[in-house]
């Protein structure tokens, strides 16, 4: 049985899609079957980040009405053969999901794939409480900024309310993946730091990426970044996160500044 | 406290922390809960429609929470008779 993570925050523009394809890329990379699965109806975008948009037929919400086959909407990724992703559909129906095709084709997908990453539309409303349904992990995405962090306090609420497994009393497991992480503003007391957004969040850490021009470039050119450039920092913190999500006790170091003589070098555990 | 501590208190993100966990200890409090503020102002509504008519927009209910109090600020204008029709006019 396949593990089911979902890629959340709650406010938008924070770094969801892109995380989701750069983790899910990292483990596929490991030899793994993984499955992309975007939720964001309506507004996909999981496919651009991909480089997929032009291979896309049938999506998800074709497979809950039963217009097309799980298989046929399976889009393989052209670079890993491990990578598949079910795009969302644009349609501007709200209601297009419903939580038992949604039920029927994570249970589907688990059987089949060892990852099965859901990439959450922004917000607190249906499509996101589908998206965190029937996960057994979360990866919470936040930018170390005030209203993302807020943001990202109400939706492990809604994780800790809402979900099949918290719904059964059993426990989901929580990860913060801080992003746009600026060590030199933060250092500088500009940007909350990695121990004050830990602080209040009180969920362990995955891993911080700093803010870097390469996730653009990868974006731009349709390439998970930790495929198309894979030295790059963004890269290897993404990278170093797929391996903590795998159960991995990789210590996550905190980016710092060198220039600042202040600046100390922070190690950390991740749990 | 050494000076360089004083120094860092200038900056902005140790205010922007203590915002934020001011913020969240409450809302991590009333989730769930239904929202007080609109409870209230929708009782309170009920209780002056039983003797004068006014209009919702007539009726402000605020509440504004501090550390250790919050202040509940209840507006309730009532027109006097010969107002109501140019205020409806308006």
């Amino acid at each position: 049985m396949g593990k089911v993570v979902v890629v959340t925050s709650g406010k938008g523009g924070v770094g969801k899609t892109t995380s989701t394809a750069a983790l899910g890329a990292a483990v596929a990379k490991t030899g793994k079957k993984v499955a992309l699965v975007d939720f964001d109806v309506g507004l996909r975008n999981l496919d651009l980040i991909m480089g997929a948009e032009r291979r896309v037929v049938f999506d998800l919400v074709n497979v809950i009405q039963g217009t097309a086959k799980l298989s046929q909407a399976l889009i393989r990724d052209k670079r890993l053969e491990t990578l598949y992703l079910l795009p969302a559909s644009q349609t501007r129906d709200k209601d297009a999901l419903t939580e038992e095709g949604v039920a029927e084709v994570i249970a589907r997908l688990r059987s089949v794939f060892d990852y099965v990453f859901c990439d959450s539309p922004a917000g607190i409303e249906r499509g996101a409480q589908l998206a965190m349904r029937f996960a057994d992990e979360a990866v919470i995405v936040t930018n170390p900024e005030v209203s993302s962090v807020r943001d990202s306090d109400r939706i492990i609420g809604l994780l800790d309310a809402r979900t099949m497994k918290a719904e059964q009393g059993e426990l989901i497991q929580k990860h913060v993946l801080v992003t746009r992480y600026d060590a030199a503003r933060a250092s500088r007391g500009e940007m909350l730091s990695i121990d004050d957004v830990l602080e209040i969040l009180s969920t362990p850490l995955l891993g911080i990426i700093p803010e870097s021009q390469d996730v653009l470039r990868a974006s731009n050119l349709g390439a998970p970044v930790t495929l198309s450039e894979p030295i790059n920092s963004a890269a290897k913190a993404y990278l170093e996160a797929a391996r903590r999500l795998e159960g991995e006790d990789l210590p996550v170091v905190v980016p710092f500044e060198r220039k600042g003589f202040l600046d100390r070098l922070l190690g950390r555990r991740a749990a | 406290m050494s000076i360089l501590d004083l120094f860092k208190r200038r900056t902005s993100a140790p205010v922007a922390r203590e915002r934020l966990q001011l913020l969240l200890a409450y809302e991590r409090q009333s989730r769930g809960q239904p929202d007080l503020v609109s409870i209230l102002r929708e009782e309170i509504m009920a209780v002056i429609a039983k003797h004068v008519q006014i209009d919702q927009d007539y009726l402000q209910v605020s509440m504004d929470r501090g550390a250790t109090m919050s202040t509940l600020e209840i507006d309730i204008q009532i027109p006097n008779k010969s107002a109501v029709p140019l205020a409806m006019a308006g």
